[in-house]
Parts: C-alpha cells; sequence; structure tokens
C-alpha cells in the first residue's frame, strides 16, 4: 500500500497532531470554556444573549482555531524538519497547502461541528444550527489559510505566536463580519445566502493564494 | 548524456546577514565520487552544504547536478537532494517505522531502499516500534542516516555525520556510503572523523573565504 507524497504529508502531519497531547482537544476545550463564561457572566438574559451569540460564537471559534496556528511550521522549522520537506521532489506551495488543510481538520472542523452546542448554550433557535456550522467550517478553513501565512512569516521571530495573533486577527474582520451575519441572519429567519456566498469567495481566493504566499515566507526562512 | 554528470559548481559565493561567508568556491563531484569539506569553525562549512542543497541562496555562482541548473529549475535540483544536517529532524511521537514509511511515501517512488532495508542497514530494526523519544542520540543519528537511504536522492550532503556514533556505527555509515556510491549516487561531507571518506578530495574552507572582499 503505497501512498503519494501529499497523502502521506496530511496522514503525518494529522498523526503528529493527534499524538502531541494538548494540540490535539486544547481548541475545543478553549472554545467550550470561553464561550461558556459569556452566559455565565452576562446572566439569565435570553434576548442579549441572542443578540451577541452569532457574534462570541465565531469570535470564539477563530480564537480557538488560532491556539495551535503557530505550531503550523514551527516545530518542522525547529527540528530540521522543514529542510527535509523543502527537498525532495514535492514543491513548497503543496507542502505549505496540506499543512493548512490538515490543520483546518484536525483544529478548525471539530470547532465548527462542536458549534452548536456552543449555541444552544447562547439560546439560538435550532433552525440556525446547519447554518452555524456551515459558517464556522468556511470561517476556519479561511483562518487556517490565512493564518498559515502568518505562521510562516511570524518563523523564527521571538513571541512568535502573540505576533501571529496580532497579524492575522485584523486580516480575520470579513470573515467575522460575514459568518456572524450569516448566522445571525438565520437566528432571525432572513436568507443567509449573500453572506455565506462571501465568505465562501474569500475562502477560494486564499485557497489560491495562501500556499503560495505561506511558502515564498519559508523560503526566506529557510534561507536565512 | 547529461544524466552522467556529477555535481558541478563554479564560482559559488554566499553572503548571509550582509556578510560574505564563500567566496569564489569551485568543485566537481563525479558520479559515484565523495569531497570532503574541512576547515576550522566557522569557515562556512554547514552554510556551503546548505548552499549545496539549494535550501540558501547562493549570491553568485552556477550550481548543478546531473546537468539541472539550480537558478534555472530549483525543484528539479532540489529533487536530487539529500541533506543529513545538524538537526536530526526526527518527531518524538514517531516511532522510526512510521517516520521511514512517510519519507518514503514523501519521496513518492524514487526509494532506492524500503524502510527494512534502511533500518537493518543502519542498525536499527529491533528499535522499529520504539517511539523516538526513548531513541539516544546516536539512534537518532543511525535513524537520519537511515532517513537519507530512503529518499532516493543522488547528492548526500553530509554535516559532521558522524558526530554521535559509535564504532559500530561509523563502519555501518561507511556501508552505506559506500552502496550509495556503488549505485552511482554523490557525497559530501563536512567531517573530522574517519569513516571510509579518508582517501577522498578534500575541500578547505579557510577563514580567507570568510574575510576577503568584504565588499
Amino acid at each position: 500500500m503505497s501512498r503519494g507524497p501529499l497523502a502521506s504529508l496530511a496522514g503525518r502531519e494529522a498523526r503528529l497532531v493527534l499524538r502531541s497531547g494538548t494540540d490535539a482537544w486544547i481548541a475545543l476545550a478553549f472554545a467550550a470554556i470561553a464561550g461558556g463564561m459569556f452566559p455565565l457572566g452576562i446572566g439569565p438574559e435570553p434576548n442579549l444573549l441572542l443578540r451577541i451569540g452569532p457574534g462570541v460564537l465565531t469570535v470564539v471559534a477563530l480564537l480557538a482555531a488560532l491556539l495551535t496556528l503557530d505550531r503550523l511550521f514551527q516545530g518542522d522549522f525547529d527540528d530540521g524538519s522543514l529542510d527535509q520537506l523543502a527537498l525532495g521532489g514535492v514543491a513548497l506551495e503543496l507542502v505549505c497547502a496540506v499543512k493548512m488543510l490538515t490543520h483546518w481538520a484536525v483544529a478548525g472542523a471539530p470547532l465548527a461541528l462542536a458549534g452548536p452546542v456552543l449555541a444552544l448554550a447562547f439560546g439560538l433557535p435550532v433552525e440556525s444550527l446547519g447554518v452555524v456550522v456551515l459558517a464556522l467550517l468556511l470561517a476556519t478553513l479561511a483562518l487556517s489559510l490565512i493564518g498559515g501565512i502568518g505562521a510562516a512569516l511570524t518563523l523564527g521571530a521571538r513571541r512568535g505566536g502573540a505576533l501571529l495573533v496580532v497579524l492575522i486577527l485584523p486580516l480575520m474582520v470579513p470573515c467575522l463580519v460575514f459568518a456572524a451575519g450569516a448566522i445571525d441572519a438565520a437566528v432571525q429567519g432572513l436568507a443567509v445566502t449573500s453572506h455565506l456566498l462571501l465568505l465562501a469567495a474569500i475562502v477560494v481566493v486564499a485557497l489560491a493564494l495562501a500556499p503560495i504566499t505561506a511558502a515564498a515566507a519559508l523560503r526566506q526562512a529557510l534561507g536565512a | 548524456m547529461s544524466d552522467q554528470a556529477g555535481l558541478e559548481v563554479a564560482e559559488l559565493g554566499c553572503r548571509r546577514g550582509g556578510r560574505r561567508v564563500l567566496l569564489d568556491v569551485t568543485f566537481a563531484v563525479p558520479r559515484g565520487g565523495a569531497l570532503v569539506v574541512t576547515g576550522p569553525n566557522g569557515a562556512g562549512k554547514s552554510t556551503l552544504l546548505r548552499v549545496l542543497a539549494g535550501l540558501c541562496p547562493p549570491s553568485e555562482g552556477r550550481l548543478a547536478i546531473a546537468g539541472n541548473v539550480l537558478a534555472e529549475d530549483p525543484s528539479a535540483y532540489r529533487a536530487r537532494v539529500g541533506l543529513l544536517g545538524h538537526d536530526s529532524a526526527i518527531k518524538l511521537t514517531e516511532t522510526p517505522a512510521e517516520a521511514l514509511r512517510f519519507w518514503t511515501g514523501y519521496a513518492g517512488g524514487r526509494s532506492t531502499a524500503s524502510p527494512s532495508d534502511a533500518l537493518a542497514a543502519v542498525g536499527l530494526l529491533e528499535l522499529a516500534g520504539l517511539p523516538c523519544r526513548h531513541l539516544s542520540a546516536g539512534q537518532r543519528r543511525r535513524l537520519a542516516l537511515a532517513r537519507l537511504m530512503v529518499r532516493g536522492a543522488d547528492l548526500w550532503l553530509l554535516d559532521e555525520p558522524a558526530v554521535g556514533l559509535d564504532a559500530d556505527g561509523l563502519t555501518r555509515l561507511g556501508a552505506v556510503l559506500a552502496r550509495h556510491r556503488a549505485t552511482g549516487g554523490m557525497v559530501v561531507a563536512t567531517t573530522h572523523v574517519e569513516f571510509g571518506l579518508g582517501g577522498e578530495p578534500h575541500l578547505t574552507l579557510g577563514p580567507a573565504s570568510l574575510d576577503g572582499l568584504a565588499a
């Protein structure tokens, strides 16, 4: 049973994350705790919770996915694995794409799938839960792609993780607006298609450009 | 036939952080050949290997393996290079068998040795299923050597490959290098220890290449 280079890489990335102990579940735990603190702190105000729910849900999901993003290239850079990945016949752009998509699969997608649990804590109607999942899937995918550029740029920088957050979060504002907007529209029974399509458009552009940009940043880091 | 050509290095220079590290390095390694790079600490040996790997861009000069010129087609050039650097590039949670299976898959059919062959050649077969965090420094070095074997590269760049190896490890390193060269592979190594490359041509990098022509 022989797999291609990219399938091998995806399998390795997932295996390393799942074996790393905290990395596998820390994002989910963070989202549950941070998201759960809002209803506790605000108290039994159903209308207020319903009003802020979509925004809080999206912000918490993005922050949680961001928690493990600084590890995307750092571990491989520190132990020399990135040198090894850059050699051999696989283009660095494809390596970046696979790593970003694997980050989404193990960090972002589980958050999106767990989103409805948190949504119910804010009192969001059951009819809106499908849109919650869809909007969070797209928003976390955009984060893994755009944030991956930041992870590559901050390689080798001291306090790279904090720098990454400051660099990337402003870029995530459009995603936040459209994802929270889609969930909000679903809660109010309005049309959600335009929000989701705009979110998907961001993802498509990021899918095309982020691996190329991140690969260029990695080459700089390797050659320095 | 250009595929018979080995490694060609002409008038290679490199600057890092505004400082000249390499100047006018010229040599060739034929198929099946080897070159030992020597020089004092800080002479640029490791930098030379990273430049030869295509990881660190040269500021001038020409690099080609089997007719593939780095400047013209970097990925075709890098595909022919294997590097054994200072960092072992080993994941502590993986087992040697898993690591080699991954790198074999990553080599995409270019592999010339199977993971079990490679583990046997470096004497790690009994430890194939043990997480790498339990391996000693010398055993990790052996695993890095085994990875080089499964990646199917023509040119092996070895940065102090003997560090951490015991007498048995050195013998195995010599045998692995001999096998690689017998199939037309090339070796460029920095080393202070004898493991079968003693009779090969030497390239000495001196402080001169460091200081010369700082402009």
